[in-house]
């Protein structure tokens, strides 16, 4: 007997029971989980090459110019042209790198983003992991990231990577706590820290606009105040700061090229994905068709529609708007979004209190009232960070 | 099979390099991650015993080891400010060379 | 189960080892990240989430990175290569160490409590939040004010009065 005879008659047996087989197979946890891990990597890998070309064809249009063009027809081969370039272009580690820590830290950057996107819910029965505590997993996952900065400024052993981290670290250490606070009301309200209710408690409409929570005071002024939060944590323009090119040359990622620099951009592509899956769920109503009559069409669609959304807004704001300084960077986070952001939760507490109004017009009468509160602040707050603008050189205390 | 004593074998072996860092170490942030490391294996003890106890006084462990790791969030905190003003002060962070009571 | 256990428990004594023992400070300080980590995923092999999450959150992105920062500003990442790493009575202090290990172990060994898990208690986030509400408000809100004075406490410490010159 021949080892091919053998391994025919062991292929006859496997075809006989092979649909029995493979329906075990297929609802095998193992089985189920990958699928879920390449279903999810892939359609995030195929976004983002969508995205970039997205990105360079808006900032293209913004600026006056056409934008990639070459690569295919109307240039929609750029990213494959791209991504050809990045994978073949030669891997250069300075010599006095630590090259252990240098190798890790674009997987320490990606890695944990890609888990984030494994909690959100993408569609009413589309979510890979339900976790009871959805929206705490994506924050502690997100610090991850800090660590990963850190790992490849410093062991680049360059003076602008060292310098590029410091200010990443710091940019994502104080955009954290705005981000967290404006998270944390919509949990308050919901009651729940899972994602899938969260997006469950916004599925009622109420006279002709969708449940979401964006259509309350403190889910407004709060998903404003994540959205910057949010540019700020994925380092998108006017917050990308950490690698100013103009400054600070690539900041962190000054030392790194070729396929490793290509992860890191893709880092930070998923990772605004993330963020923005996390926006969408927590206030734009997840999955949730915005009206009822529409309900028909798969949720996963009205997901990546506001997805584009969001990321289109992103781009948006790059063409649009300067770079900020690094100083006020801090009294933006510090002194503007995280008062804002506290002065949030009082608003949910009155709009919560308020529930049980019944003459006419109170939903607009709450409404106005939370709103105004909110409001006031942001103008009083900008006014009067405006009128002691800073002249002159800054004093660093604490970091001599 | 795991048992409890898997856990709680771990953890006096976590504790246990804490200590030893703490105690052979030179530098004042080793020192730090030493006691970040002791601080962890009790964290590890209160919830193992909260998993494995029969009838469990409910949530008690898991309390513990929250407000734990919110205390210790803020021993480093101070730990590190004055390890950084210890610095400031000596132009050194060798724990043999601070000795000096009087500045 | 047992598996997970082994690995995990490998890497936690590895990461400690390695952040207490090597002598560039900033792999110490990666290490102990590891090992942080690694405790986070026992506390979710013993089904308590919300301390594995709540552990990584305040553990690897706020203890790991404030070390880093203390390491950048006291300029302790470039240390010379040679020099002394340990004080002048470490062998004291890892005999007290091994020592402590040999008397817990022994401890532990005897004191018969190993026994079987009983069924996974099922731990939600509400419950924590519930029972901190009503059992534990007292010590939450003790805690805030920890919280707040301890975070004055250290910009006070480590700030320097400007020098007007």
């Amino acid at each position: 007997m021949t080892p091919w005879s053998t391994l025919l008659a062991l292929a006859g047996d496997a075809t006989g029971s092979w649909l029995a087989q493979l329906k075990n197979l297929a609802t095998h946890p193992w089985v189920v989980n990958l699928v879920a891990m390449a279903v999810i990597l892939g359609a995030n890998a195929a976004f983002f090459a969508v995205i970039t070309l997205l990105e360079r064809k808006g900032l293209g249009r913004i600026q006056n110019r056409p934008g990639p063009n070459r690569a295919g027809p109307f240039g929609i081969l750029q990213p494959a042209a791209d991504g050809i370039k990045m994978i073949t272009k030669e891997d250069i580690v300075p010599e006095r790198a630590d090259q252990l820590v240098h190798f890790l830290a674009p997987l320490v950057m990606l890695a944990p983003i890609t888990l984030a996107l494994a909690v959100l819910p993408y569609g009413p029965q589309l979510v890979a992991v339900n976790l009871d505590a959805g929206v705490l997993f994506f924050f502690a996952i997100g610090t991850a990231g800090e660590l990963a900065a850190f790992m490849a400024g410093w062991s680049s052993r360059n003076k602008y990577s060292l310098l590029g981290a410091m200010r990443a670290i710091a940019q994502m250490i104080s955009f954290e706590l705005p981000l967290v606070l404006s998270t944390l009301v919509v949990i308050m309200m919901t009651g729940s820290m899972s994602l899938v209710e969260i997006v469950a408690g916004q599925g009622s409409a109420a006279w002709g606009l969708p449940g979401w929570n964006i259509f309350t005071p403190w889910g407004l002024a709060g998903f404003l105040i994540f959205l910057t939060a949010a540019a700020a944590e994925s380092n998108r323009s006017p917050f990308d700061l950490p690698e100013g090119e103009s400054e600070i040359i690539g900041g962190f990622m000054t030392e790194y090229s070729g396929f490793k620099y290509a992860v890191f951009f893709m880092a930070e592509y998923f990772g605004m994905f993330a963020v923005s899956g996390l926006g969408i769920t927590l206030f734009l109503g997840g999955w949730h068709a915005p009206f009822p009559f529409l309900e028909w069409v798969p949720g996963i669609f009205w997901y990546v529609a506001k997805l584009v959304a969001l990321v289109f807004g992103f781009i948006w704001i790059r063409g649009t708007l300067p770079r900020l300084r690094a100083d006020q960077l801090m009294n933006f986070s510090w002194k503007f979004l995280m008062p804002l952001a506290l002065l949030n939760f009082a608003t949910a507490i009155l709009w919560h209190a308020t529930a049980g109004w019944q003459f006419p017009g109170a939903w607009l009468c709450r409404w106005l009232v939370c709103f105004g509160i909110v409001a006031g602040a942001f103008t009083g707050l900008g006014r009067a960070m405006l009128r002691r603008r800073q002249v002159g050189p800054r004093i660093y205390r604490y970091a001599s | 099979m795991l048992t409890l004593n898997h856990f709680l074998l771990l953890s006096a072996a976590l504790f246990s390099v804490g200590l030893a860092g703490v105690l052979a170490r030179r530098n004042a942030i080793v020192v730090l991650v030493g006691i970040e490391l002791m601080l962890n294996a009790a964290n590890l003890n209160f919830l193992a015993f909260w998993r494995f106890s029969k009838n469990p006084e409910p949530l008690a462990g898991v309390m513990f080891a929250l407000f734990s790791i919110a205390v210790a969030a803020a021993e480093a905190a101070v730990g590190l400010a004055l390890v950084i003003a210890i610095y400031r002060h000596c132009r050194t962070t060798n724990l043999d060379q601070v000795d000096s009571l009087k500045g | 189960m047992q598996l997970a256990f082994t690995i995990i428990a490998l890497l936690i004594l590895a990461g400690a080892t390695a952040a207490v023992a090597l002598r560039n400070l900033v792999h110490c300080v990666l290490c102990l990240a590891v090992a942080f980590v690694g405790v986070a995923a026992l506390f979710l092999l013993l089904g308590a989430e919300f301390v594995g999450l709540a552990q990584i959150m305040v553990y690897v992105g706020a203890v790991a990175i404030l070390m880093v920062f203390a390491l950048l500003l006291t300029r302790n990442a470039d240390l010379p290569a040679t020099g002394p790493l340990v004080s002048k009575s470490w062998l004291t202090g890892v005999s007290i160490a091994a020592l402590v290990f040999g008397c817990l172990a022994i401890g532990i060994l005897a004191s018969g409590v190993g026994q079987a898990a009983p069924p996974s208690p099922q731990l939600s986030v509400r419950q924590i939040g519930e029972e901190l509400m009503r059992n534990y408000v007292l010590p939450l809100e003790v805690l805030g004010v920890l919280l707040t004075v301890s975070m004055i406490g250290a910009v006070v410490i480590a700030m320097t009065d400007p020098k007007p010159d």
